[in-house]
């Protein structure tokens, strides 16, 4: 009889096996469904803010489901409780599954104690995209700046997240920079009771610091990120011991 | 000198770039969801899944053609084991099967065990008629027209359904022969 030896069928999708998530499709196929959603949603909205925020939208809803998909893959099931911890988490494991390599760079703004910044220097859903000039400062990482959100929010760490193209001397193509500012409740005394904050310690050791400071070179750019200190790259990871 | 070899569908996968497939399936269940948000009927849903499907497909196909140098298919039965074969493979890194082949050799099954689109996809019973993967029918539909060839693409089987595999009957309406947008004497 044919379909004996075939793989059991399960009702439930919950009692399927879960993958090892090394399945791999073309990434021109990834590119022509992204500049399909892409196309689809400007035909829904009337402006560029609206666009971003609907793609931000889809890319929440991948974000949550990646975090519960690597919590339970990756981690065993452990949750991150610290800042850092979940900055880490996204910046190299979720890179790692989503994009295939680590973000380039992880910094630190020294102004806002609340914001952190992930870089990268041409996003994979922006490598076949050309934005024209009409449409400014549009960028479709506002997608990623979903994915990242949708992370944050569901492991607990409400955020505001956007992405920027960042201008770099030299290079053709501007990096983008995904900014990430996180809400008051990140920061409330029971937050920091529950060790979420980074060391206090750490960040004082930081500003009294000057020379770790490494200032970005784009101080002309509409957003200043002078005074960026670099807290990980794929080079020279900062230790937070105490 | 002799064109290159056509190349077969590992190959051609092996060669190309590739991104982690579960970003693929997270995308494409996220566009799923915004249409149902927006659109609310599953029949607008499907009818705009397939129009998706068939505007990539017209691009796709250039893509296919040129990086698969394969040659120009006699008939349409090389045609369906083109595409299930080494199109589908270059794409989205599975193999489909033909089958169910009627007498005239117009209509084909292909028939796909696995799906990348659909992992981790559970239809509720509000959307029982939805056909979650209908942008494929919609990407083979517009490749094909794009190579001259009017065809029909319907789902006969679906495992979101309950089936055991995903079958996706090709018909092949006409052959539309190439028309040129000028005349060589004007």
């Amino acid at each position: 009889m044919i379909g004996v030896g075939k793989i059991k069928q399960y009702t439930n999708v919950l009692d399927r096996p879960l993958s090892k998530g090394k399945q791999e499709v073309s990434l021109s196929a990834f590119a022509f469904l992204f500049s399909e959603l892409v196309q689809y949603n400007q035909t829904q909205v009337d402006n560029i803010a609206e666009l971003e925020r609907r793609l931000e939208d889809a890319g929440y809803a991948v974000g949550a489901r990646v975090l519960e998909l690597l919590c339970h893959r990756e981690k065993g099931n452990r949750r991150e409780t610290r800042l850092l911890g979940i900055l880490s988490f996204i910046h190299s494991t979720v890179w790692k599954v989503l994009f295939g390599k680590v973000a380039d760079s992880l910094e630190k703004g020294t102004e806002h104690e609340d914001e952190y910044m992930i870089s990268e220097k041409e996003l994979l859903v922006n490598r076949f995209i050309s934005i024209p000039k009409d449409m400014g400062a549009f960028n479709c990482g506002a997608f990623v700046a979903g994915i990242v959100k949708g992370v944050l929010d569901n492991a607990g760490f409400p955020a505001v997240v956007t992405a920027h193209f960042v201008p770099v001397d030299g290079q053709q193509r501007p990096r983008t920079t995904i900014l990430i500012k996180f809400a008051e409740e990140c920061y409330s005394l029971n937050a920091r009771l529950a060790l979420r904050l980074p060391d206090i310690h750490v960040l004082d050791q930081l500003k009294r610091e000057p020379e770790q400071r490494k200032t970005s070179k784009n101080a002309k750019t509409s957003n200043d990120f002078t005074g960026w200190v670099l807290v990980r790259n794929n080079v020279t990871p900062l230790s937070c011991s105490t | 000198m002799a064109p290159a070899a056509p190349k077969s569908g590992d190959a051609i996968f092996a060669s190309v770039d590739r991104v982690n497939a579960e970003l693929f399936t997270l995308t494409y269940g996220a566009i799923v969801r915004q249409l149902l948000t927006d659109l609310e009927e599953v029949d607008e849903v499907n009818k705009q899944l397939d129009q998706m499907g068939y505007n990539i497909g017209v691009r796709l196909v250039d893509e296919f053609l040129a990086k698969s140098n394969v040659s120009r298919c006699v008939d349409f039965r090389e045609t369906a084991e083109v595409i299930a074969k080494v199109g589908f493979k270059m794409f989205l890194g599975v193999t489909a099967s033909v089958t169910n082949w009627d007498t005239e050799g117009t209509t084909c099954s292909l028939i796909m065990e696995d799906n990348p689109l659909v992992d981790f996809v559970e239809l509720p019973d509000t959307c029982q008629g939805l056909h979650y993967c209908n942008i494929l029918s919609g990407v083979v539909r517009g490749a094909l027209e794009m190579v001259s060839m009017k065809t029909e693409v319907t789902w006969l089987r679906d495992m979101l359904k309950g089936d055991d595999v995903f079958e996706l009957q090709v018909k092949l309406l006409k052959q539309i022969p190439e028309e040129y947008p000028y005349k060589d004497d004007e």
